[in-house]
């Protein structure tokens, strides 16, 4: 298993000219185990597509360190899927399996084994020709869970995972998030759920645009630190400026 | 009987050529659609159908009725279009059908201005409607040709087609290719509508893309399957329209179409997913 760290250079993510994320410094070491929590509309999605690439910086770097570079697997809030599109759940899981196969590599006997093995692991054994269209949300998501599984991946991202899933779902997935944590992969995941965080999440990362707090989550997750989280201002300044502060 | 539905076929050779041009044109349209469709893009076909006539005309203006000029010129017009289209939806508010609908009008009243120029109403209708009884060597050729090219394409580009209709996000984050097959099932659209174009004219060529596509959907649930039967129904429907053209004496285009629209309708009442009888009388429901 190769390992991956992301570094955090005066980074500033956005869309226009506004900052979502303002002036974030700092490293998710290799083989953490973090959450990033704050207000809505703190940057929270938006740090994770900063690290995934489809967002730009407005300023500073983003980088990764790995050993072979290898695509992160990524799960973005579940709205984005197209539900209605004639595919079945075996397929959907299946794509777990881009990075090996590509635009025309077979699946094989051995990669069939492989998905049969997700599929149990997310309890979804049954469901591989059911059409993704007749799945609960709970069931999306542990098929979704089944294709991070597949990826195989060092870093793993993950948006607001449990959102809208029952206790039982909720559960299930958090013993993957422990095995991928075993097997030293990295993981961080968008949690609104504190209590979960405290008790699963060594590490957090408390953001409301600008960074709060980063580190222990015991430490992070104080009350005059959330306190501070809460009192983002979240409407635009309409007289803002540009920015003075220079990158690191 | 046989001398009703074989004998028009055996006897005339038009009929032949008109035959062997339809199932070239449902061969690579058919699975063409069901991407449109499924990508919830059957009107870009229809605007990027209408958006060729400038493009073919300017083609007839300069060499008359010629097959490479009208292909050619029909080539750019499409490519044009759909960029452009493409580029004032990034570049700008207004959105992807908003502009297209805007290009596609201008092409519209373009090309048929460009055609009246010199033409006679004739050759209007010829490019509007096509003249899928008078297929020669070479119409047969550049028809198989298209279709060749098109369903080698598709072979490729399945996995990331695919994909990006499910989870366009999931495939940014594991791989670059989203945007290049974009542009390249786009340039199949335009292929494809450019030799629809030369058998069933502008206005109808989109109509063996989208008519055997959204009535497949009404008997499948799985993708490959759903190509199938629309290239099946592709072909029903040119059978079908040349055999209700060459006895009821009607126009061999149309024909085709309006057979292809009456599948469209049947699948829609009785089509096993989701057709309307069988909303409307689901049987009881189960135990579990």
């Amino acid at each position: 298993m190769s390992t991956a760290s992301v570094r955090f250079d005066g980074v500033t993510l956005g869309y226009g000219r506004r900052p979502a994320v303002h002036h974030l410094d700092g490293t998710i070491p290799a083989g953490s185990l973090m959450a990033i929590v704050g207000p809505n509309g703190a940057g929270k999605s938006t740090l994770l597509k900063g690290i995934v690439g489809t967002l730009s910086p407005l300023e500073g770097q983003i980088s990764r360190e790995t050993e072979r570079l290898e695509p992160i697997a990524y799960l973005p809030q579940a709205a984005e899927i197209d539900r209605s599109f004639p595919l079945s759940v075996y397929d959907l899981v299946a794509m777990g399996l881009w990075s090996r196969s590509g635009l025309f590599g077979g699946i094989g006997r051995k990669d069939r084994g492989r998905i049969e093995e997700a599929l149990a692991a997310v309890g979804l054994i049954g469901f591989e020709r059911r059409p993704i269209s007749t799945l609960s949300g709970g069931q999306m998501q542990r098929a979704l869970f089944a294709r991070l599984l597949l990826q195989d991946a060092s870093l793993i991202l993950l948006d607001e995972p449990f959102t809208a899933i029952d206790a039982k779902t909720t559960a299930d997935l958090l013993d993957l998030i422990r095995r991928w944590h075993a097997e030293e992969r990295t993981v961080v995941a968008v949690l609104h759920d504190l209590d979960m965080v405290r008790r699963v999440f060594p590490e957090t990362l408390l953001i409301a645009r600008e960074p709060v707090a980063w580190g222990q989550t015991g430490e992070v997750l104080s009350p005059e630190n959330l306190l501070a989280a809460r009192r983002m201002v979240e409407a635009y300044d309409p007289h803002a400026t540009a920015c003075q502060r220079s990158a690191a | 009987m046989a001398d009703l539905l074989i004998s028009p076929f055996a006897d005339f050779e038009f009929m032949r050529r008109a035959l062997v041009g339809i199932v070239a044109i449902a061969l690579g349209g058919g699975p063409v659609g069901v991407f449109l469709m499924l990508r919830r893009m059957s009107l870009t076909g229809d605007a990027m159908a209408h958006a060729i006539l400038p493009g073919a005309a300017v083609g007839y203006l300069i060499a008359g009725l010629s097959l490479p000029a009208m292909t050619i010129g029909g080539l750019i017009a499409g490519v044009i279009v759909a960029v452009a289209a493409g580029l004032v939806s990034r570049l700008t508010s207004l959105k992807e059908d908003a502009s297209l609908a805007a290009f596609y009008l201008l092409s519209l009243a373009l090309g048929v201005t460009i055609v009246s120029l010199r033409g006679s109403n004739v050759d209007l209708l010829h490019v509007l409607f096509g003249t899928v009884l008078a297929l020669d060597d070479q119409t047969l050729l550049l028809l198989a040709t298209i279709s060749t090219i098109t369903v080698v394409a598709l072979a490729l580009l399945y996995r990331p087609l695919v994909l990006e209709c499910v989870d366009p996000t999931f495939l940014r984050s594991v791989s670059r290719s989203g945007t290049p097959t974009h542009l390249v099932f786009l340039g199949l659209v335009v292929l494809n509508l450019v030799g629809g174009f030369h058998a069933l004219g502008t206005l109808l060529a989109v109509g063996m893309m989208m008519l055997p596509a959204a009535a497949s959907r009404f008997w499948t649930n799985d993708i490959t399957v759903m190509m199938i039967v629309s290239i099946a129904i592709g072909i029903a429907s040119g059978i079908g329209g040349l055999l209700l053209s060459f006895h009821a004496e009607l126009p061999a285009g149309p024909a085709i179409i309006l057979t292809a629209g009456g599948i469209y309708g049947l699948s829609l009442l009785v089509g096993r997913e989701g057709g309307l009888l069988w909303l409307a009388w689901p049987g009881k429901h189960l135990e579990a």
